[in-house]
């Protein structure tokens, strides 16, 4: 499939991100959207199947969105498609918990 | 990342708070083993284990010679083999050649070898880039390759990893291969670095201390 991710020889994307003494993750979200990933793909859904869910992401989107936010787009579509978790339940928890933390 | 965010990091924080909840409310996921993937990534596994087979290779000439003919089985040889590096091709740098790897639909990378790729790997930029002005995106590491060495990318992909076999530094006949493992980076492991000698790291490197 053609879309923004096949982006050898692609221009305009500037300089190199370089940065020294990196953690391997830049915030706990990052680590958890892993950590839920990894746990996922090898029990409900292939690693393969991760990574054309991030495929299909909305090409501005993709455009837009840092590492772990594809990530997170992948593991949301999959857990709502395989019907493990409902867009609803999604949006509903953050209510909760937003009530919950104010 | 270059990249704009739409979402603000706290709306994305709750967000993967919430998907959190749900799954260990439903027993999709244990805590326990979020914790343990985590721990895995952060601190078991790394560029040292990469390092491990460069440094056995250099001083191994007949394990050197099955790596570079089969990866994949030469390092199940060490017991290093694991997710994400099931199929591993290793190429070697020489005074003719430099290799580079890169992934350019996602961000493919020998993850039981060498950890989670760094932020500049999975970058746009790094991807699209390297392709087509490797040499320029190596000056950015600081690396000049000189034009008489030819410069190989190899793009990695889904079943098929490669790793940088660098070349071993002169003046390093003395050293143990737990020291030589020692002197060998991440980035020479990926071809944006090449491995240099211990003298060398001794001195404070002018272009990496930031101002």
């Amino acid at each position: 499939m053609n879309g923004p991710h096949d982006m050898g020889g692609m221009h305009g994307m500037g300089p190199i991100p370089i940065e020294e003494n990196e953690p391997v993750f830049h915030s706990e979200w990052e680590a958890k959207v892993f950590a839920m990933s990894f746990a996922t793909f090898i029990n409900y859904f292939p690693v393969d199947e991760t990574r054309h869910a991030s495929e299909r992401m909305p090409p501005g989107d993709y455009l837009s969105s840092s590492y772990y936010e594809r990530w997170l787009y992948a593991l949301e579509l999959l857990l709502t498609e395989h019907h493990l978790v409902t867009p609803a339940e999604i949006e509903a928890r953050i209510v909760e918990l937003a009530q919950s933390e104010s | 990342m270059t990249s704009h965010h739409h979402h603000p990091e706290a709306e994305i924080a709750l967000r993967v708070k919430a998907i959190e909840s749900l799954l260990v409310e439903k027993g999709i996921v244990d805590p326990e083993t979020l914790d343990t993937i985590i721990d895995t990534y952060e601190h078991q596994v790394g560029p040292h284990i990469g390092a491990q087979i460069v440094a056995k290779a250099w001083v191994d000439a007949d394990f050197k010679a099955r790596l570079l003919a089969d990866g994949t089985r030469a390092i199940s040889e060490l017991g290093l083999t694991g997710f994400s590096s099931e199929h591993m091709v290793v190429v070697e740098n020489t005074p003719e050649v430099h290799n580079l790897i890169v992934c350019t639909l996602c961000s493919c990378y020998p993850w039981a070898i060498l950890g989670l790729p760094p932020t500049w790997y999975k970058s746009f930029a790094y991807r699209s880039r390297v392709v087509i002005e490797p040499r320029k995106v190596l000056q950015e590491f600081g690396l000049e390759i000189p034009s008489h060495v030819e410069v190989r990318v190899w793009d990695s992909n889904a079943d098929l990893r490669y790793l940088v076999l660098p070349e071993r530094p002169a003046d390093t006949e003395d050293m143990s291969e737990a020291e030589l493992a020692s002197l060998v980076t991440r980035n020479a492991m990926i071809g944006t670095a090449n491995v240099h000698p211990p003298t060398l790291l001794t001195q404070p490197a002018a272009q990496e201390v930031s101002p």
